[in-house]
């Protein structure tokens, strides 16, 4: 019957990662706002331009990668 | 430069492209002068942090009303290198921007957002609000631990309700118990710890609330599940608990409806202009309207609020007072004259030196009264808090008596004793009145009735005096429908007419007065006006006379109803016809008047001169109040001097001149054609077009109260089942598992379906 405490031991571990799952996630007020990000999500991603050099590269990068696959 | 000039120039015109009509025409596009914003105190006070480098603030922005707006807000980077990252809110209509100071400066970014049509609200309101959203978080973090504890408590009890036998097992149901009690820890000194603090604060001021027999009975759950578990080895009411404590948060959560957009705080800071035109040692600056002082010069343009009491200096001003007093007439005056704070001018550039402080000021004066100050404990007490002082002094008493009778049998004695303190907490008590207000207040707001809470309701349904405001409230805002019945005016005419009644203050020659378009105006020679008559004027040799029939001796053979007035015109004794002008009063205000005159006293506070007494009497019942010319604070003293005979008014208003009456008022509601618009600080905002539905409102509000008592009455009965087995010392856990949620969740129901069922049947969803 050990094995019922090993399991115990077990859910409540994956229970709580939710938990902490769901605390972080109010902490970083994501139930602050529960409209705009449905309309946020629906934008299409464009071109960054005029940000600092690291997004620009990185946009390049992945602009090359999506490239081909948008072309076909 | 256009909006779309600027927007092409970034490549942003997919602008256009998302919503179906985005962006809003710009009426008057005045280039506003943001100098002010350099000043770095009032900067300061605007934005919400800055290292130097980095600075982030918030702005209103109440023109956001599409995704178009959204997308074009957070692309502001595209537009200004400076910006870092920009984030909308919608439903609250904010964004919060972050910039470099470096690259860019406060001034350049509110101009940019004037300059595509997204004039950001500037005003140095506290801002309250960041403490609200804590404690919203807060409870989403108890409600998150509670059904975390509640969910697994469950789990590991379920042994315990399938009353499996783990008698070779003993140990691990042990194991399972000293968990519960583990996950229990929380939620008994987190979740719940709000109903403790409010039990504690009103013990202390000797107020048995709700919260006073809930406290008590998790106390005694808690307590009692400890003692079973370590000394007896049993299996306690943890799962109970827990699952009392998810079920009352969740009806909390549900209670907290709030309207994002909507501002029930609002003072006079936020009609103020946050900055003013001074001119200083012959030039012309501005400054923040907080560092104005005494004696200052300031040039207000059109349509520009005056901060504080004046004295005209230099120009023609027109000021209208429509915000103070309710009074949509521009008032004309020459140099040397007061202007009060409140006015607008309307017309060109006039220059004013100030005579008193802005917070001095007569209109600003009304926020030193101390309705403003005081936190008034409320004089209606939610009917919850009223029936849970007998209920808890009941219960008690029962729990003493079931101790006393099984008193030498001591084990049994403290079993019966805290069963019926478990079993008697008012779960269902306190959930009934969340779950129906919270409907109620959805359902209101369905109507476009918003309430800044549910205490609102019950107010709402206790009110005995309903005290109207008159211009904006009753009527429509706007001018008068004017319409001229005769031959068509030669343009020497209208200017004859026009130049007569300028130098009218009756409302009625306002009406005629505006409706003229022509712009010519001469001073008449010799001028007369009779009270109750007319105007005769003469100018330039020719006899004008507007006013009754009577006056301009006409005979009335024309057409003639209730509703319009005639103001008829003769030019040199020549009969020219009449202007008919009705007044706008709200639809369905005869209605509205008439339903609630059964049951409740009226009365009418107006702002204007007695013009339209005549007219409102027909409305209103002859043992209605009116009253005409009634300052701002005058409406606050009536509201105060009716309250003192013990009466509970609603005041209805909808401007500043009533901002003291709503306050002091036990319920204030603020009347609104657009509810965006600001609205002074009050309990409720009603969209005009549910003016006519105002006896529903009550009405329901009053029902509502009556299920709320219905519910009780269903709970008690839970009460009652479960008292009969507390009493005997059979409460086990299994029982109380099974009869708690029953109880909690088919109140809910209840109350849910029938608030539903009603609202549907009166027309309300």
């Amino acid at each position: 019957m050990s094995v019922v405490v090993v399991l115990i031991g077990a859910s409540l571990l994956v229970a709580s990662g939710f938990l902490i799952a769901y605390l972080w996630a109010v902490k970083s007020g994501q139930y602050d706002d529960k409209y705009t990000p449905s309309v946020r999500i629906l934008f299409e991603n464009q071109k960054k331009e005029n940000r600092n050099k690291k997004t620009e590269d990185r946009n390049k990068k992945e602009e090359e990668k999506s490239e081909p696959s948008s072309s076909s | 430069m256009t909006v779309y000039q600027i927007l092409n120039e970034s490549n942003l015109c997919d602008y256009y492209a998302i919503d179906q009509t985005p962006g809003a025409s710009r009426k008057h596009h005045i280039k506003r002068n943001y100098e002010f914003l350099n000043d770095s105190d009032l900067k300061h006070k605007l934005i919400d942090f800055t290292n130097g480098e980095k600075t982030a603030i918030t702005f209103e922005i109440p023109q956001m009303h599409c995704s178009s707006c959204i997308w074009i807000l957070e692309n502001l980077y595209k537009l200004d290198d400076g910006i870092v990252s920009s984030k909308v809110n919608f439903l609250q209509k904010k964004i919060y921007l972050q910039f470099l100071e470096s690259k860019t400066s406060l001034r350049k970014i509110v101009e940019l957002l004037d300059s595509i049509g997204y004039e950001p609200q500037l005003n140095l309101e506290e801002k309250n609000e960041e403490k609200s959203k804590s404690e919203y978080k807060k409870l989403y973090y108890k409600i998150g631990v509670a059904g975390f504890c509640f969910g697994n408590i469950m789990l590991l009890s379920f042994p315990e309700y399938l009353s499996v036998s783990l008698s070779e097992q003993e140990n691990l149901k042990h194991l399972f118990a000293y968990i519960n009690i583990v996950l229990a820890l929380p939620v008994f000194f987190f979740s719940s710890s709000d109903y403790f603090i409010s039990a504690w604060k009103g013990l202390k001021k000797k107020i048995v609330n709700i919260d006073v027999p809930i406290a008590l009975g998790i106390s005694v759950l808690f307590f009692r599940s400890l003692v079973e578990i370590i000394f007896f080895h049993g299996a306690g009411y943890l799962d109970s608990l827990s699952g009392l404590i998810f079920f009352l948060l969740a009806g909390k959560l549900f209670q907290n409806k709030t309207y994002d957009t909507l501002n029930f705080e609002r003072n006079y800071k936020s009609y103020f202009p946050i900055a003013v035109t001074i001119r200083k040692d012959g030039r012309e600056t501005t400054i923040p309207v907080e560092k104005l002082a005494v004696g200052n010069r300031l040039i207000i343009r059109n349509n520009e609020l005056i901060p504080a009491d004046a004295v005209l200096i230099k120009g023609e001003a027109n000021i209208d007072y429509g915000f103070v007093t309710g009074e949509s007439i521009p008032v004309h005056l020459k140099n040397g004259e007061m202007i009060y704070a409140g006015g607008k001018q309307i017309g060109s550039a006039v220059e004013v030196e100030t005579v008193k402080d802005v917070s001095q000021s007569y209109l600003t004066q009304l926020w030193n009264n101390k309705a403003f100050h005081e936190e008034r404990e409320s004089r209606i007490t939610s009917l919850a808090n009223t029936i849970s002082k007998y209920f808890t002094f009941a219960i008690t008493a029962i729990a003493v008596a079931a101790g006393l009778y099984w008193l030498p049998n001591y084990n049994t004695a403290f079993d019966a004793f805290t069963a019926v303190l478990i079993i008697a907490c008012p779960c269902a008590l306190a959930l009934s009145t969340p779950f129906t207000l919270g409907n109620t207040l959805r359902i209101f707001g369905r109507n476009k009735f918003y309430l800044k809470n549910t205490h609102t309701i019950e107010k709402l349904a206790s009110v005995e005096m309903i005290v109207f405001d008159k211009t904006g409230t009753i009527t429509e805002n706007g001018a008068a429908h004017v319409q001229f019945v005769g031959n068509d005016l030669s343009h020497e005419d209208k200017m004859l007419i026009k130049s007569a009644a300028r130098n009218s203050s009756h409302p009625l020659s306002r009406a005629v007065f505006n409706f003229l378009d022509t712009v010519e105006i001469k001073n008449p020679v010799y001028y007369d006006e009779q009270t109750g008559g007319g105007i005769y004027a003469v100018i330039e040799n020719r006899d004008v006379k507007i006013g009754s029939a009577g006056f301009v001796s006409h005979d009335r053979s024309d057409s003639n109803n209730d509703l319009t007035t005639q103001v008829y015109i003769s030019i040199d004794n020549n009969f020219k016809g009449f202007f008919s002008i009705t007044n706008k009063y709200r639809q369905g205000l005869e209605d509205v008047v008439s339903g609630l005159e059964r049951d409740y006293e009226l009365a009418l506070l107006s702002g204007d001169n007695e013009g339209e007494k005549e007219k409102l009497k027909k409305y209103f019942a002859k043992n209605s109040e009116l009253y005409f010319r009634q300052s701002p604070h005058d409406k606050l003293k009536f509201v105060q001097e009716h309250q003192r005979s013990g009466k509970k008014i609603m005041m209805i208003g909808d401007g500043l001149n009533d901002a003291g009456a709503l306050k002091q008022s036990d319920i204030g509601i603020s009347i609104s054609d657009d509810t965006n618009n600001f609205s002074p600080a009050c309990d409720g905002i009603l969209d005009s077009v549910s003016f006519h539905r105002i006896k529903d409102f009550i009405a329901f509000s009053r029902t509502s109260k009556k299920i709320i008592i219905a519910s009780f009455i269903l709970s008690f009965i839970y009460n009652l089942i479960g008292l009969d087995f507390a009493f005997q010392g059979l409460l086990s856990p299994l029982i109380a598992a099974i009869l708690m949620p029953i109880s909690s969740i088919s109140v809910v129901l209840f109350t849910t379906a029938v608030t539903n069922i009603i609202a549907k049947q009166r027309g309300l969803i």
